[in-house]
């Protein structure tokens, strides 16, 4: 067990360097420093200093790969691409246009991100899945067709929608939780039910019918009818049977999402004003600042691969039959 | 007749090429039994029959959106001829009297004053704090404020019969067509479906016949902060969502599909390499990649105004390179998928046959791969589509998505996004951008639907 996770840890570093290359790429030579000074600065008091300036307080006044002018090691340490890039592998981001520290900033973040994303995550699967356990167990049957027919519509509506009607209904129209904003402690959760509730909903639709069709297919399977030949009621069927094997699908895409859960939300974030890391990168975007939405880049890929790692080995605990050679 | 210069936009040439690839696409299919049998069944569904009504509507109003012109302007004879700078498509030139109409702000469905409150110096009365007239909405009711519903409801209902005698005219003829080819058989009992498109014709014309009636007299949907007709932006929106979820499909398919044949054939070190380039590009959170593609993207047009003469262009290449940014960062789903049945195929006898025989590694992919992969092709397509035009109204909204200028779904709501909050609430823009998003993702939707139970009825 031990070894495959450190051989699956040591195939991510590969990945991880072309990401860090992709990201390097996109954000030093697609556009030179020079044209992301010129951005910054605006283009009216764009001055060959004020440039220069600008480079040499971001540490943007290096060459990009290679220094011809450096000695030895140096030539290829002090680079742009080892100083931004290269150092992101040990957790050193730099700093925002604002002068903080960016790892610092993200560690700050993460917990209301957390707040918000672990009970929509938790509360969202809980929801989704008895809803579709209760449509599968009902199939062919009337409610099951307005129950798909609900989900088709409701994977329709943009999430947009969810988040300003929902703010429009709750917080203004009945005044049940404030619209927005995030208290310390405690005192959060007032905050905290309107996105929770916003997030759970908006992703019924969608995730309902895929959990529907997997169920359905294992509903059709030979050990469901020999199930039901040996006389075991209907219920024992679906809670000890179906559900236990349809677990094995519905973790592929479930556990993968898990480590991303530190990333926030963008959208939730941004208008329940929560200072998380999705608020974080819509300002940094917002603002223009490059190395913010960099590191974010750089994050979420560490994260997303950590997810691959924490399905495979998911797997071995759910179903016996799969073993790391 | 004013002469005009006809203008041609990227996004135009690539909608027009799509319309031919669909007509080329439609010559194929008829040539080929499976696939034939396949679209068949999509025609015997109602539901998705249905959806395809709607949809053509939509595309309609795209198309129309899509030839672009310059206006020539007024000159004396023998001077050289001048083109107005902004670029008009013929749905503009249709709808002329919803673009030039404008108010001064805000103002609701069928009003005939403004939301605010105005000073105004009346004759006789001094100044006075009212609501004042809309210089368009409403207009032809002179003092006979108080009849707006009457009239209104009177100017639909003449609408709406019109449409339905138009109607009958078209099911009168499908009708006739339908009992010369097949005397047995009740429309309702024909193997396409013609009953549900019949229907949903009707449902569609008895709709906006009136509203583009009652859209020359009143601001059907209201007026947005600067007095423009949100009907209007509503029909410029959809050409955006439209190119959004389609373009961004024709700019990732090539890719997609070469790359993940070439992956499941050849195996290998080029097996190898290309499932590291899309490991690396799925690593990526695709709002990232895609932020960060957006954000060096505006870099490059910020600091090369050179480029474009008309601001029309500028909005339109954004677009287009939005539409490769999504591409991008969509087509590893679709290459794994063709990689894994391409794995498959190639293990078959077949295959191994004709291998045998000699036959070129490009012969068999094309020949013999390529065609059995088109059902996990067309499916992909039409299911990537609602997806597509949601995430347009996400980005727009967090302002990496299209030119702030162009009008589109994401960009209306971005607008009116402090709208709720107003007191009395301003609620017709976001709900008229909402309901015709809807519309679209849903019949987009259920048509996806229909498509893949009609082409891998295991997957239903």
């Amino acid at each position: 067990m031990l070894a495959y996770i450190i051989r699956r840890l040591l195939y991510a570093l590969p990945i991880l360097i072309g990401v860090n290359l992709v990201t390097f790429a996109l954000f030093f030579v697609v556009n030179t420093p020079d044209d992301m000074a010129r951005m910054q600065l605006g283009v009216k008091r764009v001055t060959p200093e004020a440039i220069q300036k600008w480079k040499v307080e971001r540490g943007y006044d290096k060459p990009l790969l290679w220094n011809s002018e450096a000695a030895g090691l140096n030539a290829a340490v002090d680079t742009i691409f080892f100083e931004k890039s290269a150092r992101m592998f040990v957790g050193d981001f730099g700093r925002a246009e604002d002068g903080r520290d960016i790892a610092r900033e993200i560690g700050n973040r993460m917990l209301p991100s957390l707040a918000i994303a672990l009970p929509t995550f938790i509360l969202g699967l809980f929801v989704t899945i008895t809803f579709a356990l209760t449509l599968a167990f009902f199939r062919a049957t009337a409610f099951d067709f307005w129950g798909v027919v609900l989900c088709v519509a409701a994977m329709s509506i943009s999430g947009l929608f969810y988040i300003i009607g929902g703010q429009y209904l709750i917080s203004k129209v009945w005044r049940l939780v404030p619209i927005s904003g995030f208290g310390a402690g405690l005192e959060a959760w007032r905050f905290l039910i309107l996105p929770v509730l916003i997030g759970v909903v908006s992703g019924i639709g969608s995730s309902t019918r895929w959990y529907r069709t997997i169920f359905l297919e294992e509903v059709s399977k030979d050990y469901v009818r020999t199930a039901r030949a040996k006389g075991l009621p209907e219920t024992l069927v679906f809670f000890r049977h179906i559900l236990r094997n349809a677990l094995i699908p519905i973790l592929t895409g479930v556990v993968v999402v898990i480590p991303m859960l530190f990333m926030g939300s963008l959208l939730t974030e941004s208008f329940f004003g929560i200072p998380g890391l999705g608020s974080y990168t819509i300002d940094a975007i917002n603002a223009q600042d490059f190395s913010v939405v960099r590191s974010m880049v750089f994050i979420g890929s560490v994260l997303y691969i950590v997810g691959l790692i924490l399905t495979d080995i998911s797997y071995t605990l759910v179903d016996p039959r799969i073993r790391f050679e | 007749m004013m002469g005009f210069q006809a203008v041609v936009l990227w996004s135009d040439v690539l909608i027009w090429l799509l319309v031919a690839a669909g007509a080329g696409v439609g010559v194929m299919i008829a040539k080929n039994p499976p696939l034939l049998a396949a679209w068949r069944r999509v025609g015997a569904n109602r539901v998705g029959m249905a959806s395809a009504t709607v949809l053509l509507a939509f595309v309609l109003i795209g198309l129309l959106d899509s030839l672009h012109y310059r206006a020539q302007l007024e000159s004396k004879p023998g001077q050289k001829a001048v083109f107005a700078v902004e670029v008009l498509s013929v749905l503009d030139a249709l709808a002329a009297p919803l673009r030039s109409r404008n108010e001064k702000t805000y103002s609701a469905p069928f009003a005939t004053r403004l939301y605010a409150k105005e000073t105004m110096d009346v004759p006789g009365k001094g100044t006075v704090r009212d609501y004042p007239r809309l210089k368009h909405g409403g207009q032809h009711l002179g003092e006979r404020e108080d009849e707006v519903a009457e009239d209104a409801a009177m100017t639909a209902f003449k609408a709406g019969v019109l449409a339905f005698v138009g109607w009958l005219g078209v099911f009168g003829s499908v009708a006739a067509v339908n009992r010369k080819k097949s005397p047995k058989l009740k429309l309702r009992e024909a193997a396409f479906a013609w009953d549900a498109v019949l229907l949903t014709l009707l449902l569609i014309l008895v709709f906006a016949v009136p509203l583009f009636w009652l859209s020359g007299y009143y601001h059907v949907f209201g007026t947005d902060k600067v007095g423009q007709d949100v009907l209007y932006q509503i029909l410029k929106s959809v050409r955006t969502g439209l190119i959004i979820g389609l373009v961004t499909t024709l700019v990732m398919l090539p890719m997609a599909v070469l790359l993940g044949i070439v992956a499941g054939y050849f195996r290998g070190w080029v097996d190898d390499v290309i499932q590291y380039i899309y490991t690396v590009l799925n690593s990526i959170p695709g709002v990232l990649l895609i932020a960060a593609a957006v954000l060096m993207m505006q870099v490059v047009i910020d600091t090369n105004p050179q480029w474009f003469s008309t601001a029309a262009e500028r909005a339109d290449l954004r677009l287009l390179a939005l539409c490769f940014i999504l591409g991008i960062t969509s087509w590893t789903g679709l290459c794994r998928l063709l990689r894994g049945e391409t794995l498959k195929l190639r293990e078959l006898e077949y295959i191994q046959a004709a291998q045998a025989f000699g036959v070129s590694s490009w012969r068999i992919i094309v020949r013999h791969i390529l065609p059995n992969l088109m059902h996990i092709v067309i499916i992909a397509l039409v299911m990537d589509f609602s997806g597509l035009v949601l995430a347009e109204a996400v980005l727009s909204y967090v302002g990496i998505g299209v030119d702030p200028t162009m009008t589109s779904f994401g960009t209306m709501i971005n607008n009116a996004r402090m709208e709720l909050g107003r007191e009395p609430v301003v609620w017709w823009s976001l709900a008229a951008a909402f309901s015709a998003m809807f519309i679209l993702v849903l019949a987009a939707n259920l048509f996806a639907d229909a498509v893949r139970d009609a082409f891998d009825p295991r997957a239903a």
